[in-house]
């Protein structure tokens, strides 16, 4: 593999190439359709004849895309933070710890990670309502932290178990109180973990749609991608096509964001979890 | 280097302390375990109170008449509703669309993931750039594809509805065509996820074992059949086994291009219709649970009969 010859970079660059076509074409497809000018919605061309950020501005103004905007970004912060929070824990049990009950505390949350979340709704919808935390910010947070649990665990135990904890040891050693070698020493090894992990949580809590669209009435708790499939019809649009378009690519925009800034650990953190489990 | 044996020790050490476990236990050792419980205990309390809870309340709330619509005629009627849902054609069509769907779509992302897999492991120019291209069909909300490809099978309005192939008539009214779609939208948004647990199981494939087999005189396509792809099983069943269990709970793509219409109504769909128009907690839960059932029948199917191992056991995959 020492040698790279102009014909394997020839043909890499072609594959490279079919990659970026399959990620980026239905993107720009929807970027396309949201600069697009309203009376050229039907003209059906990939690019652009007429270009507008009218439709960025309008679901801004008009759509009342503010305030689901604003939701999606509190409970998926809120609950992303949480499930670090006691996921971690967790995760340095499992990953430190010997105690009985570890393996039935990995084979709940696998459980939870499979379960059909439609299957949640129905009784959700109904104990929500009895104890009114239906269409509230908690109401989703709740289920999307016990959602985010298991991936949390998973990625975090798989990373802990990687830090050299002697170094914890050494630290000591050298005239450090625990709390210094804790925080000087293993804090830094473990960040990184932890940032990939609240990524994946984060990511999986902007993206979901079941429980939003149905423990929420309202635009007080609903989230943006629920709120985008309100504006079909509902709205004083004529034509949903560029607001749905223009909120699409908002809701995009942090995600891009994130792959952009940390691919590396997006990788490792995703496939770390998946073969270790 | 010095770091593999800083681990190599931990881990001894680590098996050493397992080894003992027969003995009384020490003080140590007891407070240990009750650390353990602890740390575990607010994640374990969450996971109860979310899921084991509505999980038995929909047990049985499945054994009762109860429609929102008529809360008068609530009452106990044992297994009355699990014989309207499975006697039922629209939830044996729902079962056959979802199961199309999840088969589908997981075979072409089996073949697709695998060559996206192999093109992220071994491209020797922009490595970092094909990774981050195909990050994005993964992070990417699924309900903002799915509109994507809504418009674009759109007449007038999308570039795909165009194609000579469909000579004007909309897909997305016709059932076969709209299947076709939703897999579609299903196959672009998840092939990179499985691509990068594959490409997790080709980084533990020996680099010397193919250099061996090459020396041999075996084949590119051999080494990929022969030494890739029997190293890489357990990769690949566990990669399976979450993308079954994701595929059966399809949802956001059909609500957004169909919305269950055309006769392209899966299980998820069926279900919420059930609870959000239909108001039947009764016939809803019933269907919550029947897919639950679904689901762990199939995880079941998967660890016995394939023998995937069960992520989380310990001595699985790459140490």
């Amino acid at each position: 593999m020492a040698v790279v010859t102009t014909r394997q970079k020839a043909s890499w660059s072609v594959a490279n190439t079919i990659v970026a076509l399959y990620a980026l074409i239905p993107v720009l497809w929807i970027l396309s359709l949201s600069l697009k000018d309203k009376s050229t919605f039907t003209d059906g061309h990939f690019i652009p004849r007429g270009w507008t950020f009218q439709n960025f501005i309008d679901i801004f103004q008009v759509g009342g895309f503010t305030r689901p905007l604003l939701n999606s970004i509190g409970i998926a912060v809120i609950a992303t933070f949480i499930a670090i929070v006691i996921g971690t824990f967790a995760a340095y049990a499992i990953a430190r710890l010997e105690f009985p009950g570890k393996r039935l505390m990995l084979g709940a949350s696998l459980l939870i990670a499979m379960f059909p979340q439609v299957s949640l709704v129905t009784p959700m919808f109904q104990v929500e309502r009895s104890i009114g935390l239906f269409n509230t910010w908690p109401g989703l947070i709740l289920p999307y932290i016990t959602f985010t649990l298991p991936l949390t665990i998973y990625t975090l135990s798989s990373f802990l178990r990687e830090i050299p904890w002697e170094l914890e040891k050494a630290a000591k050693m050298d005239g450090a109180t625990p709390f210094q070698a804790f925080r000087q020493v293993i804090v830094p090894l473990a960040m990184p973990g932890v940032v990939t992990t609240a990524i994946l949580a984060f990511i999986q809590c902007w993206n979901d749609f079941v429980f939003a669209i149905s423990l929420t009435s309202t635009t007080s708790a609903r989230t943006a991608p629920a709120a985008i499939a309100f504006f079909t019809g509902a709205s004083q649009f004529e034509d949903p096509t560029g607001s749905i378009a223009a909120a699409a690519i908002v809701i995009t925009i942090p995600i891009i964001i994130f792959v952009l800034i940390f691919q590396r650990r997006i990788v490792s953190g995703l496939t770390s979890g998946a073969v270790k489990g | 280097m010095t770091q593999a044996t800083v681990q190599s020790k931990a881990r001894l050490s680590s098996g050493s302390v397992a080894g003992k476990a027969k003995k009384p236990l020490s003080d140590g050792k007891r407070s240990e375990r009750k650390l353990g419980w602890l740390l575990c205990l607010p994640a374990a309390v969450v996971m109860v109170v979310v899921t084991i809870y509505p999980i038995v309340y929909s047990v049985m709330l499945s054994l009762q008449r109860y429609d929102l619509r008529f809360p008068d005629k609530k009452g106990f009627v044992g297994f009355a509703n699990y014989a309207t849902v499975l006697t039922n054609s629209f939830w044996w069509r729902a079962f056959a669309v979802t199961m199309v769907i999840t088969v589908v779509s997981v075979v072409f992302e089996l073949v697709l993931g695998m060559t996206l897999a192999m093109v992220m492991h071994r491209t020797v120019i922009g490595k970092g750039f094909v990774r981050t291209l195909a990050l994005i069909p993964y992070g990417i909300v699924t309900v903002a594809a799915a509109y994507g490809w809504q418009y674009a099978w759109t007449p007038n309005t999308g570039y795909l509805a165009q194609l000579p192939l469909w000579s004007g008539s909309a897909p997305l009214t016709h059932q076969a065509s709209s299947l076709a779609i939703i897999i579609l939208a299903e196959i672009w948004k998840t092939t990179p996820f499985m691509a990068l647990l594959l490409m997790a199981g080709l980084a533990i494939v020996p680099e010397e074992l193919q250099k061996a087999a090459a020396m041999d005189g075996a084949s590119p396509w051999q080494r990929f059949t022969k030494v890739t792809l029997p190293l890489m099983k357990p990769a690949i069943l566990v990669a399976l086994l979450f993308r079954v269990l994701d595929a059966v709970r399809v949802y956001d793509n059909i609500y957004v291009l169909t919305n269950g219409a055309n006769g392209t109504s899966s299980l998820s769909i069926t279900t919420y219709h059930n609870l959000i128009s239909g108001l039947n907690l009764g016939i809803g839960s019933t269907m919550s649970v029947l897919m639950f059932i679904t689901v762990a029948l199939i995880a079941f199917i998967f660890i016995k009969v394939f023998g995937t191992a069960a992520p989380g056991s310990e001595n699985t995959g790459r140490r």
